[in-house]
């Protein structure tokens, strides 16, 4: 299933905050058509380095691939249009905007081409439908289509957030913690929107405490500890003790 | 005025909502009620009053209404973009007069009523990019606090600026008959509320831009997260607002062909008051142009009818005062109810 050269690729990713050394040197690479998890501890790195590559945060050293090339990531607007997605935890979503305003709102489809970005007029007719085509293809039930997202579900705005980010992707999908907040029928709504990302041939990266998804989703899993990679391995069942004494740094 | 937010809602996504059972379009009927709620209690607001008052309806009394109401109704849409964003323009009235002043000082150096126009929007505009610019890139906590500080500024700034610290006669004939004269009988003015207007709502319904304020208004975290400028959004809001002052300032000197430092006083509350009375919210991020014309009228009439009925005028302070108070409430149980609404809805689609 693996492309011999990984979609992304992280080398030797350093980050400093003042006094806190919070990467020391992570590799890690995804490919297409794969779940990865990333794993670890709080204050492990994890976030960090979803922020370095999502663009929030830019790495002191250490260099970032798409596609074996390196990139400049400075912001999240670049890492946007370089083809990695990025699904927060606060989700970022408008709760006064539709499904469909929320899918396209600071890349609407606006025309004409000439006129500066802000000065275009909107396209609400191709949004609205690419939108409604994307939440059938991804089978989100959602009450009504055309009402803002505030009252919705957890797992509604949840499921918003991570088709939105599949309509944009390319390459790179990042969901961080996606179903801390959902109960358990939620949860499963969304494992299975993980999946068909997956299918859909996207290289993403799960961050998760949930061993059981892990285990469950994830093709591989990638543990860091203290802003270092202590392990790579591929989750099973077996393996779970393993993982977990991988994280919190002992013996189980 | 709400019309083009219930058209968009309604062909947006033709199989949305096609399972609705009946008991869920009832739900939507209450929700389109709550939306001109404030639109309904204007027409009745309308049909009492003419009751009451035989010449409330007669054409003259109708078309005073109109002139007096426009000055208040386009510098209320810019304080409604403005409110759109969580923020609040106290400047405005200053603002205002400061305009007529530059216009008028303007006007004793030039006949050119083009210069004369275009010095008063400039100013408008001018002390709204000094708000936007103050507020954001001093990073202070709330808009408060700069347009506050502009308020008493401005109005200073007026008076020293103004010969006399007094009202300047004159206006070229061209304001003069933008502000005070009609044609088949409707003010002049109110052609100009009704363009601000659709220039407004273009740019907010029709464009990006409008786009990104109504998302800025709603999530500012995540309107950075999803690359919006959000700070020349924010600067944007103030800078309409200010020219909404400007063409304001326009209107009033037009219509007293003078200028004063004295303008616009409690003009921000006047604005403030139609914005929420008509229905917008101070969450940020809802309501429309057609909720900051439907307050404007709303205030209008009342002291109008007021007037016809010689109340005085400190009494109508009180009234309107009280009125806010209202519509600040109604604001809090509409949207408590069409928190319910949409629950219901969301419901009885699992």
């Amino acid at each position: 299933m693996n492309a011999a050269v990984p979609v992304l690729a992280v080398r030797n990713a350093q980050k400093r905050f003042g006094a806190v050394h919070a990467l020391k040197g992570v590799s890690l690479e995804a490919y297409c058509g794969e779940v990865l998890a990333l794993l670890g501890d709080n204050g492990a790195g994890k976030s960090t380095l979803v922020k370095c590559i999502s663009g929030v945060h830019a790495l002191d050293e250490g260099e970032i691939l798409l596609d074996g090339q390196p990139v400049a990531i400075h912001s999240p607007a670049t890492a946007r249009r370089a083809g990695i997605e990025t699904v927060y935890q606060d989700l970022a979503l408008f709760d006064n905007l539709t499904p469909a305003q929320n899918f396209y709102c600071g890349r609407e489809i606006a025309y004409p081409a000439w006129l500066p970005r802000g000065l275009r007029l909107l396209s609400n007719r191709a949004m609205e439908s690419e939108a409604a085509a994307v939440i059938d293809r991804l089978k989100v039930t959602l009450p009504r289509r055309d009402a803002p997202v505030a009252l919705m579900s957890g797992g509604q705005r949840q499921a918003i957030a991570v088709a939105r980010a599949t309509v944009f992707a390319r390459k790179v999908v990042i969901l961080d913690e996606p179903t801390a907040a959902l109960g358990v029928r939620e949860s499963r709504k969304v494992l299975v929107l993980i999946a068909q990302l997956r299918a859909e041939g996207n290289a993403v990266i799960l961050i998760t405490h949930n061993m059981e998804q892990v285990v469950e989703l994830a093709d591989r899993a990638v543990v860091l500890r203290q802003g270092r990679k202590v392990g790579a391995l591929k989750p099973t069942r077996a393996n779970q003790q393993e993982l977990v004494s991988m994280i919190v740094g002992a013996e189980v | 005025m709400t019309g083009g937010e219930q058209a968009e809602v309604e062909t947006a996504f033709p199989k949305g909502g096609g399972s609705a059972a009946g008991g869920v379009s009832a739900v939507s009927v209450g929700l389109k009620l709550l939306s001109i709620g404030p639109l309904l209690i204007l027409i009745f607001l309308v049909v009492v009053i003419s009751l009451l008052t035989p010449n409330f309806l007669k054409p003259i009394n109708l078309s005073n209404i109109l002139a007096q109401t426009a000055v208040i109704g386009i510098v209320a849409i810019g304080q409604h973009i403005v409110i759109l964003t969580r923020g609040i323009d106290l400047s405005v009235g200053s603002n205002l007069a400061l305009a007529t002043v530059v216009g008028g000082l303007v006007f004793r150096q030039t006949d050119s009523a083009s210069l004369v126009m275009l010095a008063m929007l400039a100013s408008g505009a001018a002390v709204g990019a000094i708000n936007g610019a103050a507020y954001v890139f001093g990073r202070l906590p709330h808009s408060f606090i700069i347009t506050l500080a502009t308020l008493s500024i401005c109005r200073g700034l007026a008076l020293e600026l103004a010969p006399g610290h007094t009202t300047m006669r004159g206006m070229p004939e061209v304001i003069t008959w933008i502000g005070g004269s009609s044609t088949f009988g409707v003010p002049n003015s109110f052609f100009v509320v009704l363009c601000v207007a659709a220039l407004v709502f273009i740019m907010a319904r029709a464009m990006v831009w409008g786009r990104w304020i109504y998302a800025v208004g709603g999530a500012p975290e995540a309107a950075v997260e999803m690359g919006i400028p959000v700070r020349g959004v924010l600067v944007s809001t103030f800078i309409i607002s200010g020219l909404c002052a400007g063409i304001g300032a326009i209107v009033l000197a037009g219509r007293t062909a003078a200028s004063s430092p004295l303008y616009g006083n409690l003009l921000e509350l006047d604005t403030i008051a139609a914005v929420i009375i008509g229905g917008a919210s101070f969450l940020g991020g809802r309501g429309n142009i057609g909720h900051a014309l439907v307050g404007a009228m709303m205030i209008g009439v009342i002291r109008n009818a007021l007037n016809l009925n010689n109340v005085d005028v400190f009494f109508q302070m009180i009234a309107i005062g009280t009125i806010i108070v209202v519509a600040v409430e109604a604001d809090v149980i509409r949207n408590r109810l069409e928190a319910r609404a949409r629950i219901m809805q969301a419901g009885s689609a699992q």
